[in-house]
């Protein structure tokens, strides 16, 4: 049965069930889709599958306005694991979310080039296996003088939108520290190389969860995901740490820090 | 809860990004790019993020302002009282000076409807060719 019937029956089961104000899904909205809550009531034959947007960070807002607010969210794998490194950092109450586990068609996968395109337990779809980066093993043949010629070259078409920061569910910080002229001087194109990037890539390790939305985002075509799916590698083999692999994982980071007293 | 997206276009330049605007229970909060559109292909700037974020903001200008006198304050005024003082003046410096010590700035946040009745504003009823638009940075 195809795939986007059985998602509106799923949705449209959840919403029936009255345990949920409305499901956060995707609505088709002139060329694209965009985030939607649909709520009791409201006709599901615009609910579309393509293209994802960053729900998670939606979801993170929406619960945030209303405190008793109880939604449902058609969830992806990246986009669990992505709940999972929110509720770790008290973003996100996972009791507050019903997912409807969504598996990424290849095709999808292929679009973001991704290794782990289901969630851990799958409603609608069926799972296909996650692929390799082929830029990500391009760039392993680089040496490291080549490597920091590639991210200079990429880094300075930089036009400082700020958007990888800002599609991010997991830059959740009040204050940035991007927008600190000690750091990002204002006025100023390219950023400086490479704190900008390395700043936002510090802050997001061990909580990245490789959902593309940064490089998607990006105007400039810098291949985020690269810098990010090496960095996920590194933490993986220093600390064991998978993001989103579990709610029960305390973050690297925050154990690290604790044992040498900081 | 009530959330949903609006389609539109960024008004910040001429280039025509596409846009969505978060509207939360009837508050505009916030902006995103818009995956798949022919111009701006899922992509913003900073000024396209930020987009829906002058709406509420306190400083926002909501009635004309008049300054009476140079060095004065600034007062909040009638669009008639603007309106007809720009019309009165305007004439004033065309009588002393001549059409050409008029220019006109018109806007990239516009439409071309209202960039075209700008122009026309400048050449067929003020006289003058200076036209110009805030897009030349």
């Amino acid at each position: 049965m195809d795939r986007l019937k059985l998602l509106r029956e799923a949705v449209q089961s959840l919403l029936d069930s009255g345990r949920v104000e409305g499901v956060l899904a995707l609505r088709a909205e002139g060329p694209a889709s965009t985030p939607h809550l649909f709520r009791p009531g409201d006709s599901l034959d615009d609910l579309v599958l393509w293209p994802k947007y960053a729900l998670p960070r939606t979801l993170d807002m929406l619960l945030d306005a209303d405190p008793d607010v109880r939604l449902g969210m058609v969830t992806r794998g990246c986009e669990e694991r992505g709940l999972i490194e929110l509720a770790k950092r008290n973003q996100v109450d996972l009791d507050r979310v019903e997912p409807i586990y969504l598996a990424c068609t290849a095709e999808e996968r292929d679009e973001c080039r991704c290794a782990w395109p289901y969630p851990s337990r799958i409603d609608v779809g069926e799972k296909v296996e996650g692929t390799a980066d082929a830029l990500v093993e391009e760039h392993e043949k680089l040496s490291l003088e080549e490597r920091t010629r590639f991210w200079q070259e990429q880094f300075a078409r930089c036009i400082k939108c700020y958007g990888c920061r800002t599609v991010c569910p997991q830059c959740f910080c009040e204050v940035c520290v991007l927008e600190e002229d000690k750091w990002v001087e204002t006025g100023i194109l390219a950023p400086p190389f490479p704190s900008y990037h390395l700043i936002r890539a510090y802050h997001t390790v061990s909580k990245c969860v490789g959902c593309m939305e940064c490089e998607q985002a990006c105007p400039a075509d810098i291949p985020l995901t690269v810098l990010y799916t090496l960095l996920r590698r590194d933490a993986e083999e220093m600390f064991e740490y998978v993001p989103g692999r579990s709610v029960d994982d305390p973050p690297p980071l925050v154990v690290e820090t604790m044992w040498q007293g900081v | 809860m009530e959330y949903k997206n609006v389609l539109t276009t960024c008004i910040y330049c001429g280039t025509g990004c596409g846009i969505y605007l978060e509207v939360l229970d009837g508050k505009l909060v916030g902006s995103l790019p818009v995956k798949g559109h022919p111009i701006s292909e899922g992509k913003l700037c900073i000024k396209g993020w930020n987009a829906h974020s002058f709406v509420y903001h306190p400083d926002r200008l909501k009635t004309p302002l008049i300054r009476d006198r140079k060095g004065g304050e600034l007062r909040e005024a009638s669009w008639d009282e603007a309106l007809g003082l720009i019309a009165s003046r305007l004439n004033e410096i065309k009588a002393e000076s001549g059409p050409d010590a008029i220019g006109v700035f018109t806007s990239a946040k516009c439409t071309n409807e209202e960039n075209y009745l700008l122009q026309k504003l400048a050449r067929a009823v003020i006289g003058t060719h200076n036209v110009d638009h805030c897009a030349r940075l």
